[in-house]
């Protein structure tokens, strides 16, 4: 392994940001101990008792001082907290052009699926210098995907997605841990991030497994499960159509709005009752147990691939 | 050594012998002891589970025990040393001893209530006790769901019931300090005479009282969830993991401030003493305590930045966490001011009190790390958050309680302590502390994650060097635990004031009388009014 | 400088700890204060809960909510409020040491109180039988996700039972005071069990009042 490291390596857009935020905490820090230290070191020997009958002039405080010392590390606590906010606000905005990646994670491995089907097990591999976007879920308890070279983290929540991205700058093998306990083998759920040069991500994409990108298995499982016999791509079935769908506002029964992305589908599929589009019934029933994460991620991707809106909406 | 001498004068240990006559009694100094007794024991269980944790974590692959097992010692340390040593810690040993005393009182205002108070530390610490031995449970102090709720076949119920059963001891506790602070004060004791020890205890108990029941109710949805599985937190039945994250930090955060306001309380009692001097901005300090009370509850979901709550969410708790580490800082410098031209004095506790500023100020400041959302996102969930709150809450917490049964052991007893291997273990406590802990920080950022039993090799040295501070740690507190039971049989006898302070408690005998005061005194002055207790004194500054 | 208070014999109306009646009156009745207010942070954890799930699932909500009986809770609810009355009858009772009206309240509290609790068992043997008590046989018609409804039910069970716990150790105070009172032990002078007592009897009364129309009483505004 090397030498013991005391600093992370940094191997994303994010890490240099995180750092440079690091480094101005700490010389806060060293600065406000140091001053405590040093002062109280002073004090306790320049005014050390020399006699027993001693009586210290009482000073009871001044406001100035107090004010002094608020505003001051107020201040600097307010840098501290804009900086700190924007970094994160960054890390919520994926670019549109990111790759994106699935992530489910069950006790005690990671699974991961590009969007042309590869699938891989506790590793993932990237091209370095393109955003990717990891959508994730869990099958069972809270975990946790964590990159310390990349400075991110997203906890997987079992029932909903959650995102994070990133943008490697450096290729390499970098660590990939589990980061929320999950039980026994909690520190064993990991494995390596490889960030590779982009030809030598693309042989390794043709390389992987055929067994049918994601969105060509969310097709096959369509059709299996059924769905078209109500989802009409023209819109004439008793439930809306799903061309064009993706990234759309939709209307809801009760006024209110939401945006059609990957957790609106998968709550539409495994809790069809939580969101009716207005204008249409509770009739969808629910596909809980009948497809598994993975499934529903491929058949949000085969939905993604659905053409634009048609001209006209659909009367109903 | 005239060990006849201590039993001429009635005090509150010869008043009445055996053992009926200390588990019912209702003297608020003996139930102070009682406690003192249990939360030592709690305190070593939870150190041996410490010392297991650092061994296993000597070698990079583990090995010294399994898994589940190294998984059940680090959840049970957790569950042992917050729940059953520091939250009681000061409050039940220092509090109750010496808050009446300090407000001129003979006693709390709930007597039998203080008792049961204790009786449930002792059931709830059963529960858990039991839990332990049966197999033990898993579920990391958090207990986060769905983990334990669904897939944790572990002693969760016992272990969640003897939490449920502590938090009511907690909930006494601090009804009894309101109570006995709004009714019991002394003639002329207004509330900006008290001392602060007072002030921190008040808004203590205020945390005490408003959080531990949400706790509570959180534990109940818990054990209802395992035992009947009805979908509160399952997702599968359309329940929410997250909003039990947010019900069990509304307490847990608010928790660690029942830990340290009261060693913030001692602290204030220890720089006033040993510097012959008040506290500087008396008044500050003591809206400060209540602003660290009242703000601490707004700010639980830094906890829970990477939890896939919104970034709004994320952005406001972020903000609030940074007006609430504001008190603590002006508190700090309150302090250090005080010392300024004062007539400062070396004794044990007030080398535990220059500890305690020093480790909280680091402590403190790697708060203000964690509070930053980029930051955390990195170092959450890492041994960065393990060595803030370890500074925070052992080279914190730790250090002030120690400093206050070194300060109050001869009042309590009428003995002193041997002052040479005080000043000894207080150096081994605060060195062995440091290298525990400060390279965790490192640790932390560079990626090591927490509640890990094996790790990747890189990591060992910083491992190592951890382990190798805390078996100096170790050392550093088991020497106080020797003399402090062999100064109650050869300690020096104490006088009614050894250090010179101020402070009711300090006008009476050492061990103090049954009811206190023989009659309730009358308070003519401010706290830190040291001008009567200095004999033939020479003003300097 | 002493002042006049000493150390005293100890009597119910002044224990040792205190220095005058008044000062121990004034602390039995904040303490009693401060714990009401434990118990509503206790209590507001569970409405919490209910109400993020309510606003989630709103319509398995009201379909499993109308299938509660509204007339026995309103029973219920009017039966707490004149337990209510009599409590306050039995304190203002106390208040004039008239020994047998303070029993003959606090009785009546007590037959009240027992009378909650004995409709609160009939409506959940219903629910049993209908097969709305969260578990393996739960069934809920007109609602497609089972699991929102079984929700709605756990968080019934959990909160009304709760209370149902607080009514119970209301009803043990309530005898305990009974057998005191018919003992003569409340006086003018000195009445402060039964008015602390009172408090905490008109607390679990008002957490019933929340509790009925947030559960009995989702939609039943609108028009069928």
């Amino acid at each position: 392994m090397g030498s013991p490291r005391l600093f992370p390596v940094q191997a994303s857009t994010f890490a240099p940001d995180v750092d440079h935020l690091l480094y101005f905490l700490l010389a806060v820090a060293v600065f406000f101990s140091l001053a405590i230290f040093c002062s109280i070191f002073y004090f306790a020997i320049r005014y050390r008792r020399r006699s027993e009958n001693e009586l210290p002039r009482a000073v009871h405080g001044g406001m100035a001082l107090e004010i002094l010392w608020s505003v001051i590390p107020f201040g600097l606590t307010m840098v501290m907290f804009t900086w700190g906010a924007s970094i994160y606000f960054n890390e919520s905005r994926p670019p549109d052009n990111a790759l994106d990646i699935y992530v489910v994670g069950k006790q005690w491995m990671w699974k991961l699926e590009h969007l042309g089907g590869q699938r891989e097990i506790n590793e993932l591999h990237i091209p370095v210098g393109r955003a990717v976007r990891l959508t994730m879920t869990s099958e069972d308890a809270i975990h946790s995907f964590f990159v310390p070279a990349f400075r991110t983290k997203q906890d997987a929540v079992p029932g909903r997605y959650t995102t994070t991205w990133f943008t490697p700058t450096k290729a390499g093998k970098y660590h990939l841990f589990c980061a929320e306990y999950c039980g026994t083998n909690h520190s064993r759920m990991g494995g390596w991030v490889y960030v590779m040069a982009p030809r030598d991500y693309e042989t390794w994409l043709s390389g992987g497994t055929s067994g049918g990108s994601l969105a060509e298995n969310g097709q096959k499982l369509f059709d299996e499960l059924a769905c078209g016999n109500c989802h009409k791509p023209d819109g004439s079935g008793r439930c809306p159509s799903l061309t064009g769908l993706f990234g759309k506002t939709v209307q809801l029964v009760g006024g209110g709005t939401v945006k059609a992305d990957e957790g609106y589908i998968r709550e539409s599929i495994l809790q069809p009752q939580a969101k009716i589009v207005s204008g249409y019934g509770p009739i969808m029933p629910t596909f809980q147990g009948l497809v598994t994460e993975e499934g529903v991620m491929q058949l949000i991707e085969y939905i993604k691939s659905l053409g634009p809106p048609p001209a006209a909406t659909p009367t109903h | 050594m005239n060990t006849a001498a201590i039993h001429e004068r009635e005090d509150y240990l010869n008043v009445s012998h055996g053992l009926k006559s200390w588990l019912l009694t209702k003297d608020h100094k003996r139930i102070g002891l009682l406690y003192l007794a249990t939360i030592t024991l709690f305190f070593f269980l939870g150190g041996l589970f410490a010392t297991v944790i650092r061994i296993e974590l000597l070698t990079p692959g583990g090995g010294l025990v399994s898994s589940e097992t190294y998984n059940k010692l680090f959840t049970m340390h957790g569950v042992t040393m917050i729940f059953f040593f520091l939250i009681p810690s000061i409050p039940a040993v220092l509090g109750n001893f010496f808050l009446p005393m300090m407000i001129g009182a003979r006693d709390l205002a709930f007597p039998r209530i203080n008792l049961i108070s204790w009786y449930l530390l002792v059931i709830g610490g059963l529960f858990a006790l039991f839990a332990m031995l049966a197999g033990g449970v898993d579920t990391g102090w958090t207990f986060y769901t769905p983990y334990s709720t669904t897939y944790s076949n572990t002693w969760v119920i016992a272990t969640a019931l003897g939490i449920f059963v502590a938090g009511f001891s907690s909930i006494l506790t601090g009804l009894n300090f309101i109570v006995t602070i709004h009714t019991m004060r002394a003639p002329g004791l207004t509330w900006f005479r008290m001392p602060l020890f007072v002030w921190a205890h008040y808004a203590t108990s205020l945390i005490q009282v408003l959080g531990t029941p949400v706790l509570a109710v959180t534990i109940v949805l818990v054990l209802c969830e395992r035992v009947f599985h009805i979908g509160i937190f399952d997702p599968a039945l359309g329940g929410d993991p997250v909003l039990f994250q947010h019900l069990f930090w509304f307490y847990s955060h608010p928790a660690v401030y029942i830990m340290i306001l009261p060693a913030m309380g001692v602290v204030s009692e220890l720089v006033s003493t040993f510097s012959r001097k008040a506290i500087f901005g008396y008044r500050v300090v003591a809206f400060s305590s209540v602003a660290i009370a009242v703000l601490g509850f707004l700010v639980w979901g830094h906890h829970m930045f990477v939890s896939g709550q919104s970034v709004f969410a994320g952005m406001a708790f972020s903000f609030l966490s940074y007006f609430v580490a504001i008190p603590s800082a002006i508190k700090v410098f309150n302090w250090t001011a005080t010392l300024y031209k004062g007539s400062i004095s070396w004794e044990t506790p007030m080398l535990y009190a220059f500890g305690f500023i020093g480790l909280f100020t680091i402590g403190g400041l790697t708060g203000l790390f964690v509070a930053a959302l980029g930051i955390d996102v990195h170092v959450t969930d890492t041994y960065f958050v393990v060595a803030h709150f370890h500074y925070i809450m052992v080279g914190g917490a730790i250090m002030a309680y120690l400093g206050g049964l070194h300060y109050w052991w001869p009042k309590m007893t009428g003995r002193m302590y041997p002052e040479g291997w005080a000043k000894l273990s207080a150096l081994v406590i605060f060195l062995g502390f440091n290298l525990t802990f400060f390279p965790q920080f490192i640790l932390g950022y560079l990626g090591m994650p927490r509640r890990y039993h094996t790790y990747p090799e890189e990591f060992q040295v910083l491992h190592v060097l951890s382990t190798a501070g805390a078996s100096v740690l170790a050392v550093g507190y088991a020497i106080p635990m020797i003399y402090f039971a062999w100064s109650l049989k050869y300690g020096a006898m104490a006088g009614t004031n050894p250090w010179g302070a101020s402070g009711l408690e300090w006008k009476t005998p050492s061990p103090p009388p049954l009811h206190n005061f023989d009659t309730t005194p009358v308070v003519t002055h401010d706290a830190y009014d040291y001008s009567t207790v200095v004999g033939e004194a020479v003003e300097i500054g | 400088m002493a002042s006049e208070a000493q150390a005293h014999a100890e009597t119910a109306a002044l224990r040792v700890q205190f220095d005058t009646e008044a000062q121990q009156k004034d602390a039995s009745t904040l303490g009693m204060w401060i714990f009401l207010i434990t118990e509503v942070m206790f209590f507001g954890g569970m409405f919490t809960a209910y109400t993020v799930y309510r606003r989630a699932y709103s319509d398995a909500f009201a379909v499993a909510s109308s299938s509660l009986n509204v007339t026995i809770g309103a029973i219920n609810t009017a039966v707490l409020l004149f337990s209510s009355f009599t409590m306050v009858m039995a304190v203002r009772a106390s208040q004039l040491g008239q020994r047998r009206m303070i029993v003959l309240f606090l009785v009546l509290t007590l037959i009240f109180g027992g009378m909650f609790l004995g409709v609160k068992a009939y409506e959940w043997n219903e629910k049993f039988e209908q097969h709305h008590v969260p578990g393996p046989s739960f069934h809920m018609e007109g609602v497609a996700q089972q699991g929102h409804a079984q929700l709605f039910f756990s968080l019934y069970f959990a909160m009304t039972g709760l209370h149902a716990a607080h009514m119970v150790i209301g009803v043990g105070l309530l005898s305990w005071l009974i057998w005191m009172a018919n003992k003569g032990k409340f006086t003018a002078e000195y009445n402060t069990p039964v008015d602390i007592a009172g408090l905490y009897w008109h607390f679990v009364d008002v957490i019933w009042i929340f509790l009925f129309p947030l559960l009995y009483l989702i939609d039943r505004h609108l028009p069928k």
